[in-house]
């Protein structure tokens, strides 16, 4: 019983690591691209991870995939955060459709929205 | 059980479309970062489907250097040095 549901969070894990390397192709621009894929990947990773812990119980495997899962959910939104404001000051502008960028008036002097007419 | 592997798969190709393709620098940087979690996921798999405990211990150190390798590139990207 217990075995049939880590199947079913395995599957479910995998199908959203498929989700979030979709939404890297699909996605306009870097922020959107990351926000689509890091949830989502972080996501299914952990449910795969949480999937192995239910099958193999408390094991040596199901312990080791328990730590796996702690250290995801800890290194992966700040390794993302990290990265989005790297690329803010790097300097890459946003998708023309964007409406609203508080951050880059505030703290780079100026909206980082790339425009059709400069 | 190879077709969860074969989906992974999948999504690692379509993260090695995303680094040919980027038009930008970050774009390059996004795609190895997913790449790298979805590698995590794929050692997982291996060691539940061939019953060998230390594959987990690979997919917990893959996942340790995935992030660090994700903040040294962020760290570059923001031009600022590594111990600031």
């Amino acid at each position: 019983m217990i075995s049939t549901i880590g199947w079913i969070i395995i599957w479910v894990g995998v199908f959203f690591d498929l989700l979030g390397a979709i939404g890297l192709i699909r996605f306009p621009d870097v922020y959107n691209r990351l926000q689509a894929s890091t949830k989502c990947v972080t996501l299914g990773t952990v449910g795969i991870m949480l999937g192995i812990f239910l099958i193999k119980g408390f094991t040596p495997m199901g312990i080791k995939a328990l730590i796996c899962t702690a250290v995801l959910l800890l290194t992966s939104p700040v390794a993302a955060h990290a990265l989005m404001r790297g690329s803010l000051h790097f300097g890459t502008k946003m998708w023309k459709g964007t409406i609203l960028d508080t951050y880059g008036t505030d703290k780079l002097g100026g909206e980082q929205i790339e425009r059709e007419d400069t | 059980m190879s077709v969860l592997v074969s989906i992974l798969a999948i999504g690692g190709f379509l993260c090695l479309y995303r680094i040919y393709q980027g038009p930008s620098i970050s774009d390059r940087a996004v795609g190895v970062d997913i790449m790298g979690i979805l590698f995590v996921g794929i050692t997982a798999l291996s060691a539940l489907f061939y019953d060998l405990p230390y594959l987990i211990d690979l997919s917990i150190s893959l996942a340790l250097f995935s992030f660090i390798g994700t903040v040294a590139l962020a760290k570059y990207l923001e031009k600022r040095s590594l111990d600031d």
